[in-house]
């Protein structure tokens, strides 16, 4: 917040910084002054600028304020060196397949053809194989010769060490060179040009983009983006200027070390808090998409910093594409699949869905030559994770997830085998679904029962898998409660749980959220579900907990709050604007099931009409009694002692 | 073109018979990748391209030499476009099964000398009359990949398979099926004799019936079968809620079929012989009551986790965690209404209606393919059209006041006599036209021979065939190798030796 009293004299329009940790768009929040970066520490802590791809925020890290450069060098290039290692070409490995299929080896059965009769000429365990119909052998017609040389395009890096910060989950290489650069002035100076040069181009560019460009805005648009680009030729002559455009810094090292085309990706990895709005990252991060992504035309203004896609045409895109991701492994192509056509959703469920998918990734997982485990699986996971979040923006929960998984792979002593490695990481997975998913249930289960008695009437909303447990096992205890599922919609989630409680024999009241303040005199309880908690004891949950919360609250019923503590994030945040996801306009456009209520098709495209489907808000503190979490019961205002014992744990772990 | 053929025979002959002795001996370095198939174990999935053998609905224009398989359209094997789809999604491991040793033979032959280097095609042969589901069964134990892409090798079409793959993978199915829209049938607008082929034409709509979200497939009957009235399972309709019933949809036969249901199919229903007919109806009809699954997942998911009993537990919960967060088909909705009775899950895939697709299975379809692959289709030939929107071979000649029509195509070497007209037609390679001929809406093979002052009109004249002078034709098919002789006009006929 302290850098935030000296605005700089050019701010990009078009960004909106609400909150203090939009990291993405640095420039225009901090004023990259070097003394003020290195003499507050505070600042720099704030503001690392997130290049690992944790969608959430970065704890302060743990280095020493005054050698700042050099880390965030590092940090920079190891940002996007994933990409140098996706590529891995399959038929790497020619010897030991063979076992695989013995059925399939070529028999050619028309080596003999004018003796055999149909199916006379197979071999003889298939021919006695198949019952009525004579079995055949396959013959092999046609072959592809694989040059020798095609896995073997892997650029060498030269990398001293392999450090990686265990809460920030950054990889960092350090090249040989890296101290020498620090000092020596010269080879900043070449840094300069390049970066100089890139600048260039991109504000060629956005001139271009600018020019195309029609209507009012246009103007304002162009030079909002040369703006910011002019910024950038500036910046990299102060060399300390870390919070700077990250990319231009990343140029540096990069071009020391790899090609290209590495070089390329690497300018090009998106940022997960990524602002949308800036139109320059927005067309960056669109080159390298695997997901075809066609922004939505008509936006809610205050919410253009947020992804927003015409949804009809994701997914069919990303299906013609199926046999042509090669890098993409099918089990997280599936989960990425069933994130985007919105198969599977809820925080838990995504997260076990994403953690079993990089268990089949680890089992099928094979080193490439010339490469090391810790690295190319790490660099494996990120594109997966990007691909992922591409599909739709990570939970909290899957962000805590991947950091632990990224924090398992790094960690794993260079002694162990590839195969001890695997399963010694495919066990932490598993261990991580267990503990902190599983186990933590059973644990709120344990303490939320507790705050049933008879003749309850317990309030839900939407369909929290936690509060189903309880609600499930306090019937088990033959407790006697009733239970109200308030629900909204589109996604009308709560018909589901209503489903499962009825089932169960469970007394229950079902209604819409427009009539929450009419019931809620007779609730005693209100049980709420959270995507995640935030250290300011705000709960971010889906769209609508929070007026629930506040009717709760005004009426004196206790708001209980049962969440898992991997949800649980340093993260603070002060309203539901600046981080927040943009659903499917049509799914509130139209309504399911009724082609009679069509007062707004043709609509969609009208310039003068916005859809809004938000799918988050954030409940302040105020409206809540307790939160309910494996450590126990706790008030809002002690989710930072968790969140900071959790961290702690979490490294040990 | 004797030649040509014996060169590829001689070729193939070749690689059959030396091809096991340099297996053998450098087995270990070479051969690997192939059964590793890499492009498609990538995503699990392993292509069956059912190719047939010679049909008879094709009657006079397949023969010996030419199985359905290689029929011409516009010049090029129709497999080839099905070869070429697939290689475009990155299938590159394919297995052709051909009805009969000796088309077996010639596609092979035929796939060898064109795909080599660039697919790894294995070719099984089946015997003749089995039917797609017994082909299948004969090839069954070949297939090992969890998910088997199923392609009739009778396809022109544009239609990614990787969406139909997509779909299934998503849905975690048991079958899923592509429909596309019923392809526009019948001559082109000039073609005079429309209502006599609308009578020929067999009526090969189908009914199928889907759920309100266009994803699941709740019936399926061919034309055929619908004689006046039709079954529907009560309790599928009860599930479901609401059907779609459509006919303007026709199953285009690509399907991804689950390795495991399709065997078991096969195994329990050995009188089944077609996957239309037979296996997807049957597959449709059961999903409420499988018996296919029979305890399958109980088994898959023991395997896959590390064994430990008192994880057994924990993995219950966060399946159930999962299992409660998908979107709920209607299946799971009556999976958890009633007992433990097992589903499995029938989806669609329904391809743009800009999409073309359309199968090569009748003469009719042969005309249409034809026509609509050098005519409105013409991005799937894979030729570049000249500014008329014809091809003509540079090597083609052509006699003087000799006009070719937008739509048309020339094979090299073809030679067109003097005051020719000729429109929306293919003519293939080698063949020798006389003057004063008027071909129309036909398709006229490699090496035919047409005599001066013929009239030929929506007719199909194969390789070979010889048109003496002053034929008049329309509506007729010339078998290959076929003489007709000098100054007859026949309407709708079929020439070939008895």
């Amino acid at each position: 917040m302290e850098s935030r009293r000296n605005p700089r004299a050019v701010v990009d329009p078009k960004v909106r910084q609400v909150g203090f940790f939009t990291s993405s768009q640095p420039d225009s929040t901090y004023q990259p002054d070097p003394i003020a970066s290195e003499s507050h520490p505070v600042v720099s802590s704030i503001s690392p600028s997130g290049n690992s791809l944790s969608p959430v925020m970065i704890p302060p890290p743990r280095h020493n304020s005054s050698d700042t450069f050099p880390l965030r060098a590092a940090a920079a290039a190891s940002a996007v060196s994933p990409s140098s290692f996706s590529y891995s070409t399959r038929r790497d490995f020619p010897d030991g397949s063979m076992t695989a299929s013995p059925g399939r080896v070529s028999r050619a059965s028309f080596s003999k053809p004018s003796s055999s009769l149909p199916g006379v000429g197979m071999d003889s365990m298939a021919a006695a194989k198949s019952s009525s119909v004579p079995a055949s052998g396959l013959t092999t017609v046609s072959v592809v010769n694989m040059p020798p040389g095609l896995s073997g395009t892997v650029t060498c890096f030269k990398v001293v060490d392999l450090v990686l910060l265990d809460s920030q989950c950054l990889v960092y290489q350090i090249a040989e060179k890296e101290s020498d650069q620090k000092k020596n002035s010269k080879p900043l100076k070449e840094k300069t040009t390049k970066a100089e040069r890139r600048a260039l181009q991109e504000a060629q560019r956005a001139a271009k983009a600018a020019a195309k460009a029609e209507g009012g805005k246009a103007p304002l648009v162009s030079s909002g983006s040369v703006a910011s680009t002019n910024v950038k030729v500036t910046k990299p002559a102060k060399p300390s200027s870390q919070k700077n455009d990250v990319a231009a810094v990343a140029a540096g090292p990069s071009e020391k070390k790899g090609g290209q085309a590495e070089k390329d990706r690497k300018k090009d990895a998106p940022h997960p808090r990524m602002q949308y709005d800036d139109e320059s990252r927005v067309v960056k991060a669109k080159r390298r998409a695997v997901v075809k992504q066609t922004e939505a035309k008509n936006r809610v203004e205050l919410f253009r910093h947020l992804p927003q896609y015409e949804h009809g045409t994701q997914l069919p895109d990303l299906e013609t594409k199926f046999f042509q991701l090669d890098p993409m492994h099918p089990a997280v192509y599936k989960v990425g699949l069933q994130y985007l056509s919105g198969d599977i959703s809820g925080g838990n469920a995504r997260c076990i869905a994403m953690l079993q998918a990089f268990q089949e990734v680890v089992k099928d997982y094979s080193t490439p030559s010339e490469k090391t485990l810790n690295r190319d699986m790490t660099a494996k996971i990120s594109s997966y994770v990007s691909f992922l979040i591409e599909c739709r923006p990570l939970s909290v929960s899957m962000g805590n997830a991947i950091r632990f998984v990224k924090n398992r792979i790094a960690k794993l002593p260079i002694t162990l085998s590839e195969s001890e490695a695997k399963a010694a990481l495919q066990s932490d997975i598993e261990r991580f679904i267990n503990e902190k998913i599983v186990m933590a249930d059973t644990v709120i289960v344990k303490h939320a029962v507790t705050k049933i008695r008879d003749g309850d009437v317990l309030l839900t909303y939407g369909s929290p898998t936690a509060v189903e447990m309880v609600l499930l096992h306090a019937h088990e205890l033959k407790k006697k409660f009733r239970v109200l599922v308030v629900d909204s919609r589109p996604k009308l989630e709560g018909q589901l749980l209503l489903r499962r409680l009825i089932k169960r024999g469970i007394n229950c009241t079902y209604t819409h959220i427009n009539a929450v303040s009419y019931i809620m005199h007779e609730v005693t309880k209100v049980f709420l579900g959270a995507s995640s908690v935030l250290s300011n004891g705000t709960v971010y949950s889906r769209v609508g907990t929070a007026s629930v919360a506040m009717v709760a609250s005004a009426f004196r019923v206790p708001v209980l709050v049962c969440c898992e503590a991997y949800k649980f994030h340093e993260r603070v945040q002060l309203d539901s604007i600046c981080s927040n996801e943009l659903g499917d306009p049509n799914a509130i456009s139209k309504v399911r099931g009724r082609e009679d209520i069509n007062y707004l098709d043709g609509l969609t495209n009208n310039a003068n009409l916005q859809f809004l489907n938000l799918m988050y808000d954030a409940t302040p503190s105020d409206y809540i009694s307790m939160i309910i979490t494996d450590y126990g019961m706790v008030p809002p205002t002690s989710v930072p002692v968790i969140v900071r014992e959790y961290q702690k744990e979490h490294s040990l772990v | 073109m004797i030649s040509e053929r014996l060169y590829t025979f001689a070729d193939f002959v070749c690689k059959t018979l030396f091809e096991p002795l340099i297996n053998l001996i450098d087995d270990k370095k070479k051969k690997k990748p192939l059964f590793l198939s890499p492009s498609n174990s990538e995503m699990d999935f392993q292509v069956v391209i059912l190719a047939g053998g010679f049909s008879s609905n094709l009657a006079p224009l397949v023969s010996k030499e030419v199985p359905k398989a290689l029929l011409p359209v516009a010049n090029r094997p129709v497999l080839s476009y099905v070869l070429d789809l697939l290689e475009s999604s990155n299938l590159k491991d394919l297995i052709v099964v051909v009805e009969g040793e000796d088309a077996a033979l010639t596609v092979g032959g035929w796939i060898s000398s064109a795909c080599v280097d660039r697919l790894h095609v294995e070719v099984a042969a089946v015997a003749e009359n089995v039917g797609t589901a017994g082909a299948l069964k004969a090839i069954a134990h070949h297939l090992t990949a969890k998910d088997i892409l199923i392609v009739s090798g009778d396809i022109v079409s544009d239609i990614s398979p990787g969406a139909v793959a997509a779909t299934h993978t998503r849905h975690d199915a048991a079958v899923t099926a592509m429909l596309c829209a019923e392809p526009v049938s019948g001559p082109a607008e000039s073609g005079g004799a429309g209502g006599k082929d609308k009578i020929k034409k067999p009526a090969c709509y189908d009914i199928i019936g889907l759920d309100s979200s266009k994803q699941f497939l709740l019936y399926i009957a061919t034309g055929v079968e619908v004689k006046r009235d039709t079954r529907l399972k009560k309790s599928i309709l009860c599930a479901a809620g609401k059907m779609e019933i459509r006919s303007d949809l026709v199953d285009s036969h690509i399907y991804a079929f689950k390795r495991s249901v399709l065997q078991e199919v096969l195994e329990q229903k050995p009188t089944f012989r077609c996957l239309k007919q037979d296996v997807l109806p049957y597959l449709v009809r059961t999903q409420l009551r499988s018996d296919v699954f029979s305890d399958e997942k109980a088994v898959e998911e023991n395997g896959s986790g590390h064994g430990k009993n008192n994880m057994q537990n924990n993995d219950g919960v966060s399946s159930q965690i999962l299992s409660n967060a998908f979107l709920p088909s209607f299946h799971k909705v009556y999976e958890s209404g009633l007992d433990i009775r097992k589903t499995h899950k029938c989806c669609v895939y329904i391809a743009d209606e800009s999409k073309y697709c359309v199968r090569l299975n009748s003469i009719q379809a042969f005309m249409d393919v034809n026509r609509d692959v050098i005519g409105d289709a013409n991005h799937l030939s894979g030729y570049s059209f000249s500014a008329h929107h014809n091809i003509v071979h540079p090597s083609a000649e052509l006699g003087s006041k000799t006009t070719v029509g937008p739509h048309c195509m020339l094979g090299e070497g073809s030679q067109v006599g003097d005051k020719c007209n000729v429109k929306r037609s293919v003519i293939g390679r080698h063949c020798r036209i006389g003057s004063n001929v008027k071909v129309v809406n036909s398709v006229v093979m490699d090496h035919a021979t047409i005599g001066d002052g013929c009239s030929i009109q929506g007719s199909v004249i194969c390789s070979n065939a010889q048109l003496q002078e002053r034929v008049a034709l329309r509506d007729c098919q010339v078998e290959a190798g076929y003489v007709v002789f000098a100054g007859g006009e026949h309407k709708g006929e079929t020439f070939a030796r008895k």
